[in-house]
């Protein structure tokens, strides 16, 4: 085997197995901080150990008993200073004995534990992205653009919290399992819209890191939970997204709006997958269950996939299916996009008067005046739509965007 | 595992008949259910003293030992397998008392 060889496999078993390690070593020895330092340390071997010993049959195998060796040590360690640790672990392990697949469940407690409602949003994400993605502590810094010891900080504070007051590590119960689920799909969505409209003035536009490992980690939560509608709603979603990712920024780095995208350069097997997703939940709302908001998200973004080009979408579908979201959530954001909707069936007048309606709510959200400025250049109210862009560009934290808004003000007439 | 429920209230109001009612609901099911630790309502803040002893003489003042517009009414001390049953009953206790709950744990 190669060294090219060998450093795939490597990657590969990190993505494959890196979350099934820390999840079964988080049952077994109930402890987060011990699982993570453990399944770290038995990858850091395997870096060493593969190019010469070669890859070993089963790497998920290897990788579980070398990680449950250093955790033992460490463990032997410890338990010089005190048999504390013992009474303070977090995992009660009240299950019978594993059965087979149980490795599977032990990754969903996982992904439940992370997202746990005590737990502050944005320390969810950086767990998650930590535990069950694999990534290391400086590269979540990065992505949400914060100093290495800070994100420490936030991951250390919250794997201490989570033993001293005994999150469980367990799947919710069934009365609780969609409000829980709901959390771990929100976390998920946070990781690909930063990656999808990254904020920062110093990264780039589109965050293809962000978005791939938020797609990975839905698979994850879709295959876990087969038989959850927003689970497959949000998957569908981000595919359908991720599909138009190439044909979003123009080479100058300019956001390139939906109508003008080259819809050739849109990724084929990502919409298809997307589309089967999407009829999979369409038959089951015909079946009578309700869809959630990201499926119906998902239904908006088939419609536009499925269209030759702007003028060919069926606006009027778009259109219903904003307002089945509307009566499910009646963020003014939400109403914000629907009134785009509006402006292809109805035409901008009418659009205009329901986007100024949420002016009250939005007057500090870029998309709100970027919305407002498009529609008043649609009725050729020039001087009120330079007014507007150059709010919305003040306020847009995307260099892609802001470089499209300047653009599309420059050339009013 | 043991939590203490903290009731934070933000005004100098002591609890009223119908929270009083709700609250002895509330306890008989913590005691039928085997969460009962212990639990009181303290009087108001202003009736607190301070005592420092940490000096070479003991320093009594009047008053709490911290200015602030939300207080410590009450709390509870229960018992419960872990964070999820204590936010649970945390969540009925504080329609119970109809109070903010601080739930933490204890060492």
């Amino acid at each position: 085997m190669t060294g090219t060889e060998v450093r795939e496999a490597v990657t590969r078993a990190h993505q494959e197995e890196w979350a099934r390690v820390v999840a079964s070593l988080t049952r077994r020895f109930g402890d987060l901080d011990i699982a993570e330092e453990a399944a770290a340390e038995a990858f850091a071997t395997a870096v060493q150990r593969w190019p010469d010993d070669g890859v070993p049959p089963n790497p998920g195998g290897w990788l579980t008993t070398t990680a449950v060796r250093k955790a033992i040590d460490r463990i032997r360690r410890e338990s010089k200073r005190d048999d504390k640790h013992r009474e303070a672990r977090m995992v009660h392990d009240d299950g019978p004995p594993e059965p087979a697949g149980a490795v599977d469940d032990d990754r969903l407690r996982l992904i439940f534990t992370c997202c746990h409602p005590a737990l502050a949003a944005q320390t969810r994400v950086a767990l998650t992205l930590r535990m069950v993605g694999g990534l290391t502590v400086p590269e979540i810094a990065r992505a949400f653009l914060v100093a290495d010891t800070a994100m420490e900080r936030r991951i250390t504070r919250a794997k201490a919290k989570i033993k001293a007051a005994r999150i469980p590590y367990r799947v919710p119960s069934a009365e609780d399992l969609p409000a829980r689920v709901s959390g771990v799909l929100a976390v998920l969505y946070l990781v690909f819209n930063e990656g999808y409209l990254a904020s920062g003035p110093g990264t780039d536009p589109v965050r293809a890191d962000l978005t791939t490992e938020a797609i990975r980690l839905t698979r994850l939560v879709r295959a876990l939970l087969p038989g959850d509608g927003e689970a497959a709603g949000l998957l569908a979603l981000m595919l359908l997204t991720e599909a138009r990712r190439s044909a979003r920024v123009s080479a100058g780095g300019e956001l390139v709006p939906l109508a003008e995208q080259d819809r050739g350069a849109w990724d084929a097997a990502l919409i298809a997958e997307g589309h089967r997703l999407v009829r999979e939940r369409l038959a089951a709302a015909a079946g009578g269950v309700a869809p959630g908001r990201y499926q119906i998200l998902a239904a908006i973004n088939a419609v536009h996939t499925s269209a030759r080009d702007m003028r060919d979408t069926d606006w009027s579908q778009v259109l219903a299916l904003y307002d089945q979201l509307v009566r499910l959530d009646a963020s003014p954001v939400i109403a914000l996009n629907r009134a785009i909707a509006v402006a292809e069936v109805d035409g901008p007048e009418v659009a205009m008067a329901a986007v100024d309606r949420l002016e009250g709510e939005l007057a500090g959200y870029h998309a709100y005046h970027a919305t407002r400025a498009d529609l008043l250049r649609r009725l050729r109210r020039g001087h009120e739509a330079r007014a507007a862009y150059d709010r919305a560009i003040e306020l847009a934290g995307n260099t892609a965007e802001t470089a499209y808004l300047a653009r599309r003000r420059d050339q009013l007439r | 595992m043991r939590y203490l429920f903290s009731v934070i209230h933000d005004r100098p109001t002591l609890a009223t008949p119908e929270e009083d009612a709700a609250i002895d609901v509330f306890n008989e099911r913590l005691q039928a259910e085997g969460n009962w630790v212990f639990a009181g309502g303290l009087a108001a803040p202003d009736t607190a003293t301070v005592v420092d002893n940490r000096s070479a003489e003991a320093l009594v003042t009047d008053g709490p030992f911290l200015e602030s517009k939300e207080y410590l009414a009450g709390f509870w001390i229960i018992e419960a397998a872990d964070l999820d049953v204590a936010l649970a009953l945390a969540t009925d206790g504080s329609k119970a008392c109809n109070r903010k709950i601080e739930v933490r744990p204890f060492l």
